[in-house]
């Protein structure tokens, strides 16, 4: 079985953000990055999944900037065997993201695809769901338990109601929560030899697919800073105050 | 609960432009440590003992290590621990790829050294003494010696010991009993007992292969009838139990999860590392690294303790700023607006920032020494770390004391009470005062034997550069500010440094009794030249708008501090020193 995952460059998950001061986005310059924490997740489950004998292959996926190629470095120190590198220069959107996997995956053919189930960015939680539905695939999102038996993907996932566990036919697509497993450390060794790895290298053009955002920010805002609380005197002010003050109604 | 997040930040900016870490990847067998692989390299090993060995640090101090049946064991926890240290592959990292290391420089390790011991000094131990036992094999052992014991050290599936120490003989090493008498196989049989030995019981590795110093029949007395032999715990070839017990395991002060052994030698076999009665001679050629490494393991405790200090202070309320209240929405200002505390903060950052960068570059200077291609760059690297071995261990060591020390009164009675984690820290930085040498130790090392060498040779190769420097910089108005001082300094030292050598050439307790004081004197002003270079590299980015975040200015106001309100420190010294060693002497010993 051969696994693709895909990992994504974002800031790191202790760094407290800063906004840019034209509201355009989020400050990136001279901040800690690092893989996306859900991709983490997909990284390893990936090559467990090579270790335990049932996948035979495993490739990494990524979009974005140079840097980018560090991360998926960090793939490949953690044990993935592969790593594929599509220069964007643009902010990288779900839909474009999809696209171009969907023309990868036709050329690879993977027998599986794991991807985090958002990328701690922008949260959207898209990319997963489309590539599934252009590829006319299963998927099994926010999984939590992935078993490979008789050629069927067996996910848990956490719902409301408590775990429900799919089969889904191979080829499928599985978009990893964070109870899925806890990401190995990267070996010195591995990291060395990582270096060394090759990583493949296919431009846009050669894809045929267009970045270009779909979606346009119109503006990055902090969220409103929390008031101080206050103390009322009795229940009945607490009441009075709920219904008509933040108007909860309360039956 | 104290916290900890490696200093990144501060060690790439000494890398990448103070000491110019990049050169390293041009010599000879150092091509993969470029600066992108350095950067992926310190990442991980943040992560490792940010998650991994820091948790572990309160907990392995309040259980110790046990001792039952003649075994130890480490606290909660360390063996998983060290499993996952070891399979990373951290043990390896400068080790000869031949035996399984990695190849990377010596600076590297020293960096992720640092972190260890910031993390967890105490587990930090263990590999670090595997280290000197990997060192002193590789350095001096035969070809078979090799083949048998580096692959497994640089694993990690075996750990070392160095036992010198005996009751009777700690710093004089001359008087040391432990017997090694000859097999007819080739081998020795050694009988005597060893203490204070670090890991030399444990469970966190599969054998345990101790270093250790004893006398052959035929040997001279004193310091040149000493041999290094190895005595491994299990025998490798049948994996027999040897006959080295641990008798015991001391309770101390500090770094309580490692284990401080006595170790009983009862016919133990052993094999000859290196030259009979040229034991000593071997542990010179790894002194520099174990000194050094020491060194760091103060400049760790002092980095963790200031950063958790400067956390304290930000969050304790207490009492209103002098100037008038800052935060009005508060019951009380905290901590660090009050120019004490201030003070005191800034002397623990001006102190830890300023011997890091010191220890790196004398860590560069070590692979200098050891990769270069040009035999005089080498002989010259080889000189500078020579002279600063002893400054750097001494000062960085007395560093971590005090700054661990300031970092509790930070703290108030908050300091002094467990809980917080921070007087652990001051109790495990203790220890680096006195082993590996004490620091009165490194002081004579500086004044009687590295000072005198060649008349001055070693001085020239840390004076002739700063002098260059000196010259070079003398216009640039970034560093107009700093300069009158440190030269003012520096010509103290250089005074200083002719005094003692003159007097002490005359007397020899002359130099005994500028010592201390001189090593304090030269360490103020190495630190000072190392602070001139990181000014220089500050106000050189400053005006591109390349300080987003403050760092550069906070470097030039952290200079500025150094130079007014430490560097002057040098003229108590200076004194103290020139006033010679009539007025110590004098006094009889009865007299006490
Ligand atoms: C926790 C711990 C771990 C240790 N780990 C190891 C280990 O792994 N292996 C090992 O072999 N040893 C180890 N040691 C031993 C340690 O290295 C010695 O304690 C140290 O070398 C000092 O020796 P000593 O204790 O015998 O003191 P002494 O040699 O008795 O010295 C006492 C004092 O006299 C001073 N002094 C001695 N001679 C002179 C002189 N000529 N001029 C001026 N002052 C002098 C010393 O500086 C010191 O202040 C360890 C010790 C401890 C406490």
């Amino acid at each position: 079985m051969k696994i693709l995952v895909t990992v994504k460059r974002v800031i790191d998950y202790n760094v407290k953000i800063r906004l840019k001061a034209d509201a355009s986005g989020v400050e990136t310059a001279n901040v800690k990055m690092s893989m996306n924490p859900f991709d983490e997740i997909a990284v390893e489950e990936a090559v467990r999944l090579k270790e335990k004998g049932v996948a035979r292959e495993t490739l990494a996926v990524t979009f974005g900037p140079s840097q980018a190629q560090e991360t998926l470095r960090t793939a490949m120190a953690m044990g993935i065997d592969r790593a594929l590198y599509v220069p964007v220069d643009t902010e990288t959107q779900s839909l474009g993201v999809a696209h171009a996997l969907k023309k990868i995956i036709d050329r690879e053919k993977p027998d599986l695809v794991i991807m985090g189930k958002q990328a701690i960015d922008n949260d959207s939680s898209q990319t997963g769901p489309i590539l599934a539905a252009q590829l006319g695939w299963p998927q099994g999102t926010f999984a939590s338990k992935l078993d490979i038996k008789d050629g069927k993907a067996y996910v848990t996932r956490e719902i409301d109601g408590g775990l429900e566990t799919l089969a889904l036919t191979l080829p499928a697509v599985i978009t990893t929560d964070l109870r899925l497993n806890t990401p190995r450390y990267a070996s010195l060794p591995n990291i060395m030899k990582a270096k060394k790895k090759p990583i493949e290298v296919l431009t846009p053009d050669e894809l045929g697919v267009d970045f270009t955002p779909t979606l346009q920010i119109l503006k990055v805002a902090p969220p409103p800073p929390r008031k101080g609380g206050i103390k009322v005197p009795d229940v009945a002010t607490l009441i009075d105050r709920l219904t008509n003050e933040a108007k909860i109604k309360l039956s | 609960m104290p916290v900890y997040k490696a200093p990144l930040e501060e060690i790439r900016f000494i890398l990448t432009e103070v000491i110019g870490a990049r050169e390293l990847a041009a010599l000879p067998g150092y091509e993969d440590a470029t600066p992108e692989t350095v950067d992926t390299i310190l990442d991980a090993a943040a992560q490792l003992c940010e998650e991994v060995l820091f948790p572990l640090n309160q907990s392995g101090d309040e259980e110790g290590c046990h001792f039952v049946d003649n075994k130890v064991r480490t606290p909660e926890g360390f063996v998983e621990a060290y499993h996952t240290f070891r399979e990373g592959g951290w043990m390896g990292l400068s080790c000869d790829p031949a035996f399984g290391g990695q190849g990377l420089p010596l600076l590297l390790n020293c960096v992720i050294d640092e972190l260890v011991c910031s993390a967890n000094m105490s587990f930090g131990l263990y590999p670090g003494l595997t280290h000197g036992a990997y060192n002193a094999i590789a350095k001096h052992g035969s070809e078979a010696l090799k083949q048998t014991y580096l692959p497994k050290l640089v694993a990690g599936t075996w750990t070392g010991t160095m036992c010198l120490t005996e009751a009777h003989c700690g710093t004089d090493l001359g008087l040391l009993r432990t017997k090694a008498e000859p097999q007819t196989d080739g081998s020795y049989a050694l009988s005597g007992t060893k203490i204070f030995i670090s890991a030399g019981e444990h469970d966190l590795s599969e054998n345990i292969i101790h270093l250790v110093l004893a006398r052959l029949p035929d040997a001279p007395s004193g310091i040149k009838g000493i041999s290094l032999f190895v005595v491994p715990k299990f025998l490798p070839d049948t994996g027999v139990r040897n006959a080295v017990v641990c008798g015991g395991i001391e309770h101390k002060m500090g770094i309580k999860a490692s284990a401080t052994c006595t170790m009983n030698f009862d016919g133990a076999t052993g094999w000859l590392v290196g030259k009979p009665h040229k034991g000593m001679s071997a542990m010179f050629t790894m002194m520099n690294e174990a000194r050094l490494m020491v060194g760091l393991q103060g400049l760790g405790l002092a980095e963790v303790a200031t950063q958790n200090a400067v956390a304290y202070a930000r969050e304790r309320l207490q009492m209103r700023a002098l100037t008038g209240v800052k935060c009005p929405d508060k019951p009380a200002d905290p901590l660090i607006v009050h120019p004490d505390i201030r003070r005191t903060l800034l002397t623990m950052k001006a102190l830890v920032e300023g011997c890091r960068a010191l220890a790196l570059e004398v860590a560069k200077k070590l692979d200098i020494e050891a990769k270069h291609p040009d035999e005089n760059t080498r002989a010259e690297a080889a000189d500078f770390v020579a002279l600063m071995i002893p400054v750097v261990k001494a000062f960085l060591t007395d560093t971590g004391f005090d700054v661990t020390n300031m970092a509790m009164q930070i703290y108030g009675g908050h300091g002094y009470i467990r809980d917080n984690g921070v007087e652990q820290y001051a109790r495990d930085a203790r220890i680096t005062q006195i082993y590996e040498g004490t620091n009165g130790i490194q002081a004579l090392d500086l004044v009687g034997r590295k000072m005198a060498e060649d008349y001055g040779r070693l001085l020239r190769r840390f004076f002739h550069p700063v002098a260059a420097f000196l010259e070079a910089e003398k216009e640039n108005p970034a560093l107009a500010e700093f300069l009158p001082l440190f030269i003012s300094a520096f010509t103290k030292l250089q005074t200083a440094s002719l005094t003692v050598a003159a007097r002490g050439l005359a007397n020899p307790d002359e130099a005994g009794a500028a010592a201390t004081d001189y090593l304090r004197l030269f360490a103020f002003i190495a630190v000072g030249f190392m602070w001139l270079r990181m000014a220089k590299a500050a106000a050189e980015k400053l005006p591109c708008g390349g300080d987003r975040t403050g760092f550069y200015d906070a470097k030039l106001k952290t200079a500025r501090f150094y130079f007014a309100r430490l560097m002057p420190q040098v003229n108590a010294l200076n004194l103290a020193i020139l006033s010679g060693a009539k007025n110590i002497m004098d006094f009889p010993a009865e007299g006490f």
